[in-house]
């Protein structure tokens, strides 16, 4: 098992393998995904019950959830794949990380944007200065920052490492953030939300949840494989598989 | 004792450079100056209202007056030449790391600290806030240094860096902010703010364990360039 796991390490860190590997991987968390992301969906809008006090407003879970789980997840995976490439000297490690912050970005806006949908109306406004929204959008701002950094550094290896850094030193400052955050919100307005705790579901509103954040994770993991593939076809174009390859697909 | 009397030259250099150069050492406090000034401008000059939001924009002037400074941290060194033969001595980068960002704060983050009291006055702060100010100016702006000396090795060898260096860094500076800020309103309305005090205490010591490290590593890479 250990040893497999190893041959699987040394051979995703070879952008040739981890593009046949994840060719092979992709249709299976694309289709997966897909499946348990519909059934969660359709379930969880059209037969969950309605909140006894949200009514039906409360179905935006089903989106807002998994995107805000997902896209804090996200960030730690680019501050681990950044761990990995500054220790082990890892390249493909750094480009996942590269791949993921844009992803993990969006995440976080979708779980922002949909959290103001939400807000309007259960707390009657768009926007409320909750713990829980508030860390969001710092983490929309880590995230910020990270892409900022492979803009402004030209050279890629630089660039990569220096994000690397910034992911790392943000990944121990989100808890920190997130719970002085909390802290924070306490202190000011107690109990003036408890929505925002995590009510204890009820079964049938909590399994579509649960098959949504897993498929919402299915096609995370698509994107992630797609734009790693993008970004090693671009960077290995000169390389006589890339351009076998090109040409197999020009032939068919 | 090789290592600590390079580093005390080291110290001793940049000293006398920040001391020739007074005018750049008080940039950051007339920025501070200004910036709390605006707002009796902009928002209402009423005592009352005034007192409500002084701590919180004392921090926010503090935290941007002491963002603004960063970017001097490695610059001169590395304009120079010399930050690259400081990385290449054998004493670690990172007791270098620390030595510049002791001399930051003293440059920025004390003289802030000493002058945050005036600006209580000017912005009608209730008599029970000027404590709780000074003390964690005294904590956080320690941790603003140490958190900053991370952005200005990331960004020291940009030349766009100055717009980049606040995208980095801001996020990180909310918990001092926040619990700095609290510390000052828990003092005027007569609680204690021990417990904001230990928590940037807190923050403080893993910060002075972890940013130099960080920032090491990203001189390395910013040299490397």
């Amino acid at each position: 098992m250990w040893s497999a796991l190893k041959r699987l390490y040394h051979q995703l860190g070879s952008p040739k393998w981890f593009y046949e590997i994840t060719s092979r991987w992709s249709p299976w968390f694309l289709w997966i995904g897909t499946a348990l992301t519909l059934v969660g969906v359709i379930w969880g809008l059209a037969f969950a019950p309605a909140d006894y006090l949200q009514g039906n407003s409360f179905r935006i879970i089903y989106i807002h959830v998994p995107a805000a789980l997902l896209s804090q997840s996200a960030y730690i995976m680019m501050a681990v794949a950044g761990l990995v490439g500054l220790v082990w000297k890892m390249k493909m490690s750094f480009v996942v990380g590269k791949t993921i912050a844009p992803i993990g970005a969006s995440l976080a806006v979708i779980a922002l944007v949909t959290g103001a949908i939400w807000g309007k109306p259960t707390w009657g406004t768009w926007w409320v200065w909750d713990a829980r929204l508030t860390s969001m959008l710092i983490l929309l701002f880590l995230y910020m920052g990270v892409m900022a950094i492979y803009n402004a550094i030209e050279s890629e290896e630089m660039a990569n490492k220096a994000a690397a850094v910034l992911a790392l030193v943000g990944s121990i400052n989100i808890p920190i953030i997130k719970y002085s955050v909390e802290w924070w919100n306490t202190l000011h307005q107690p109990a003036t939300i408890t929505l925002t705790k995590k009510p204890t579901m009820a079964p049938e509103m909590f399994i579509p949840l649960v098959l949504t954040i897993i498929g919402f994770y299915c096609w995370f993991a698509v994107w992630v494989f797609a734009r790693t593939r993008n970004e090693i076809l671009w960077r290995e174009r000169r390389t006589k598989w890339v351009k076998s390859l090109l040409s197999m697909g020009a032939n068919r | 004792m090789f290592a600590s009397s390079s580093l005390m030259a080291l110290f001793k250099r940049d000293l006398l450079i920040a001391f020739r150069n007074r005018g750049e050492l008080l940039n950051p406090l007339m920025f501070f100056l200004m910036v709390a000034s605006l707002f009796p401008l902009a928002v209402t000059p009423d005592p009352k209202f005034l007192g409500l939001i002084a701590p919180g924009i004392i921090w926010v002037g503090a935290l941007l007056a002491t963002l603004l400074s960063l970017d001097l941290m490695f610059k001169s060194d590395y304009d120079d030449g010399s930050l690259e033969q400081i990385i290449l001595q054998p004493q670690p980068t990172l007791l270098f790391v620390l030595v510049k960002t002791l001399l930051h704060w003293l440059m920025a983050g004390l003289p802030l600290t000493l002058m945050a009291p005036l600006l209580g006055v000017m912005l009608a702060l209730p008599e029970g806030g000027y404590v709780p100010l000074v003390l964690s100016l005294l904590l956080g702006t320690p941790t603003l240094s140490l958190l900053g000396s991370i952005g200005a090795g990331l960004t020291v060898g940009l030349k766009k860096g100055g717009m980049l260096m606040p995208l980095l860094i801001l996020p990180l500076y909310i918990p001092v902010l926040i619990f700095a800020a609290s510390s000052v309103q828990a003092g005027i309305d007569g609680n204690t703010y021990t417990g904001h005090l230990a928590f940037l205490g807190a923050y403080l010591a893993l910060m002075l364990v972890l940013a130099p490290v960080a920032s090491a590593a990203a001189l390395k890479i910013s040299i490397a360039r």
